[in-house]
This record gives structure tokens, sequence and C-alpha cells, in this order.
């Protein structure tokens, strides 16, 4: 399961830069789904089976659908991607490498202190659906009036001319 | 000695779909044929049985032709992706009590569930590495279609699942012992078995091929064993949601006197000869109908068998 773990870590590492640095959008997009189908197997491997397949099936297999379908309908060229590789240049690097510094020395010293990593206990399913009705149930109302907000948002934006 | 023989169980188990669905490519043209008063290939080996291995060596031997215009290693992977999570889905399948790669697998049916969602890239990125604009305009219907039907696999699902209190598909069987889910949830079966049509993208759902307006929609530009490797994944497509149908709804291997098994595959292939029979008799929908039949009856109609089955729980108990 460690083994695992380190191979779908790295994975999930590798693909987010390649992600950041494609620019064929849609390049870039496939590797960001790897890297969510290779986040999925982390939560599977630290014990968290229904966070993995809520990553897979919303994240990777929804939402970056939908993007994925935009991005078809823009029609990008040849063009687009040689414009998109001229907005990578070094000055953009500058604020990203400062966050990757702090988040870096932050994991490294997670490391250095030896704490243990690994699964603790498998969390069921109807572990996670008790915990959301009962001690979080604000956090889940708080997303259905966000989900509320963008579906009146689209029926307004969607509606036909009269 | 567990891993060896369960990965010789997996190579078994997942060799023998991709030969049936091989098979079947012969089954569905001699049954259309039988349903449409003609006869369908008959002429290699007894009644065409060897079809088949005709057909294999043609595809084969034809010329394997990337286009210069298209996304090349995108063309390339996108068969694989289809095969592949196809197959994948085939891991939390139970033949029987013993018999299936991953049985007890706690987030089985979710597991399933992703594979069928991830299976949409394999369709919509051949469309658009093709770089044309049928193969482009049958990736995009593709994704429309697919996600939407999704929604409604997911929910009528879930009916089963609150009748179970599992996503453990072998609890889900060993729950029907007594009557099968098809009775308490009749609706879910009809919402599921549609959107599995749609999910297989099967007449009358086809609209990503569409042969008669767009080609043959996101595989026009294939060819050889590129376009045998969708054409074999559609049919074990089928398989899978046949077999998932009866595993929901039908009492997986659950049945009298033979073996379970032999009911596990009676069952199945009932619901495979059923997709085909699906082909030879209805038209297929205009796009937006489709679409429009989606969010506008279907939804509603899955939300119902959801607060339905929730209040009737209720009352129960």
């Amino acid at each position: 399961m460690m083994i695992t773990f380190y191979v779908a870590a790295s994975l999930t590492l590798l693909t987010t830069a390649l992600a950041i640095t494609r620019s064929n959008p849609v390049h870039a997009l496939l590797y960001f789904v790897i890297s969510l189908v290779s986040m999925g197997v982390i939560f599977f491997t630290l014990g968290a089976p229904f966070a993995a397949a809520m990553e897979v099936i919303v994240y990777a297999g929804a939402i970056m659908v939908l993007f994925l379908f935009v991005i078809m309908m823009l029609s990008l060229n040849k063009v687009t991607v040689h414009r998109e590789a001229g907005w990578i240049v070094r000055s953009v690097w500058v604020l990203p490498l400062f966050l990757v510094a702090g988040l870096g020395s932050e994991l490294a010293r997670v490391f250095l202190g030896g704490g243990s990593v690994g699964m603790i206990r498998v969390v069921s399913p109807q572990e996670v659906g008790v915990r959301l009705f009962t001690t979080d149930i604000s956090t889940v109302e708080l997303a259905s009036v966000l989900l509320l907000t963008g579906l009146i948002g689209a029926f307004h934006l969607g509606r036909k001319e009269r | 000695m567990t891993i060896v023989l369960t990965l010789l169980e997996a190579i078994f188990i997942l060799l023998s779909i991709v030969i049936a669905a091989a098979t079947l490519t012969w089954v569905e043209r001699r049954l259309l044929g039988f349903w449409q008063d003609r006869l369908g290939p008959n002429r290699v080996g007894w009644e065409g049985t060897l079809q088949i291995v005709a057909d294999m060596v043609k595809i084969f031997f034809k010329q394997d032709w990337t286009p210069p215009f298209a996304d090349k290693i995108i063309f390339t992977i996108a068969p694989a992706i289809v095969m592949a999570t196809v197959l994948m889905g085939f891991a939390v399948i139970p033949f029987t009590t013993h018999f299936g790669i991953d049985l007890n697998l706690n987030i089985g049916l979710l597991f399933f569930l992703g594979m069928t969602s991830l299976s949409v890239y394999g369709v919509v990125l051949a469309g658009w590495a093709s770089n044309s604009k049928f193969s482009l305009l049958g990736g995009m219907r593709a994704a429309a279609q697919m996600i939407s039907y999704e929604v409604f696999m997911g929910l009528a699902v879930t009916g089963v699942v609150m009748l179970t209190g599992s996503f453990n598909l072998t609890d889900i069987v060993q729950a029907q012992t007594h009557l099968w889910f098809v009775v308490p949830q009749f609706l879910g079966f009809v919402l599921f078995l549609i959107a599995g049509i749609a999910e297989a993208h099967r007449l009358p759902f086809d609209l990503p091929e569409g042969e008669n307006e767009l080609g043959a929609g996101f595989h026009t530009e294939y060819s050889s064993m590129k376009f045998g490797m969708f054409f074999v994944g559609e049919y074990a497509g089928i398989i899978l949601i046949s077999m998932m149908t009866v595993v929901l709804y039908f009492g997986g291997w659950n049945g009298p006197i033979f073996p379970p098994v032999v009911w596990f595959l009676f069952k199945s292939t009932g619901f495979i000869i059923f997709f085909i029979l699906l082909r030879a008799a209805l038209p297929r929908p205009r796009y937006d109908q489709l679409m429009a039949y989606g969010w506008k009856l279907m939804l509603p109609l899955s939300l119902l068998n959801l607060a339905v089955t929730g209040a009737a729980m209720l009352a129960w108990s």
C-alpha cells in the first residue's frame, strides 16, 4: 500500500507540473485528469475509499469532461498554442516559486520530523454520510446554497429572449 | 500465492470478456438478420460461427492509417482508454459468491460509476484528436450525452444502495435472495437501463456515431485494429451494462436448481439480446430530443424514485 501511495503521489506531482507548463490546452487538461485520478489513488491508500471514488466520478469524470467540452468548442489551433507558449516566460514564475518554497519547506519539516505517513483506519462510506448530515451539516447547506445560486445564474443566462 | 491466483483469475475473466465481445459482433448480425427476415453472415464455418475469425484476419491486415492532420499521441491512446476503462469496470462484478476479481470492494458500485464516467474520455478524445468536423461533432455529442445520462444512472442506483445500505456489490446481490430489486425498484430499473444504453452509446442513443449524418461520428478517421478496439470496446460495454443490471436488479447469481454462475450468465445473456433487439426495433431520436428527454423527464423521475423509496423506507421502519 505504501509503494502504491508513493507511486501515485509522484505521478500526481509530475502530471500537475506538466499540466501547468503545457501550452496545448487539451494536453494540459489531460495531464490534470491523470493528476486527479492519481489523487484518487492517494485517497484510497490513505483509507478514504469514498473520497477516492468521488474524486474520480465528480472531478475527473464530470467536471473535467465539461472543461474538455468547452475547449473543443473553442476550436483552438496552432496559433493559439503558439500564443499560449509565449505567455509562459521566466517572469511569471517568481510568485509561484515563493509559494512552492513555502509549501516545500513545510513538507520538508514534516518529512524530517519523522511523523508517520499512511493509513490510520479505513473510513467507510456510511461514516462519511453520517458526518455530512450531523456535525458537518452547515457545510452541506452552504454548498447547496452555492449550487442553487449557480443554477439560478445559469437559468438566467440560458433563458430565451421574448 | 493468492496474488498469482487472483491475477490468473483476472486474466481469465477479462480474456473471456474480450472473446465474448468479439463473438457478439457475429451474434448481433445473425440476430438482426433473423428479426429483419434475412440471413446475416452464415457462410464461414457452420452457420457462420467462424465469421469472427475471418473478421479478425481482415481487420489485422488492413492498413493502420493515422491521418497527418491528427494529434498522433491522443489519436492512438483514445481507443485504449475506451477498452481499458470498460474492462476495469468488470473488476467489481461478482459472478458468484466466490468468483470475480474483487468481490468485496466496499465502494464497488462507485468504482463502476467512476469507470463508466472515465470511458467518456476515449470517445471525446477520439473525436477531438481526429481533427475532422464529423469526428468533432460526434465527440461533442458523446460528451454532452454521457455526462447527462450519468447523472440519472447515479441517481437511479441510489435506490438500490438505500435498500441495501452498502455500495458493495456482493452485499447488494445477497440482499436480493428473497426478492429481486426489480420489484421494489421498478422505476429505478427502467431509468438505469435507459441510462445504461446511453452510456454504452447503443441505438437508439448512438448519436455520437449517427452514421446517416456524421459518417461514423467519433471514429470516422479510424482504421484497422484501432477501429477494432472501439468496436470490441462497445460490445464489452454492452456486456458490462447487462451484467450490472443483473447484479443490481435481477438478483445476480440467485436462482433455483442450476449452479449460480449459469444463472448469472443466463440472465446477462437475456439483457444482451434485449440490447440487440432494441437496435433492430427502434429509430434514433434527434439530438435535442435526446437531451430534452434526459433532463426534463429522466431527471425528475429519478428524483421522484429517490423520494418515494426514502419515504417508503421511513414508513416501513
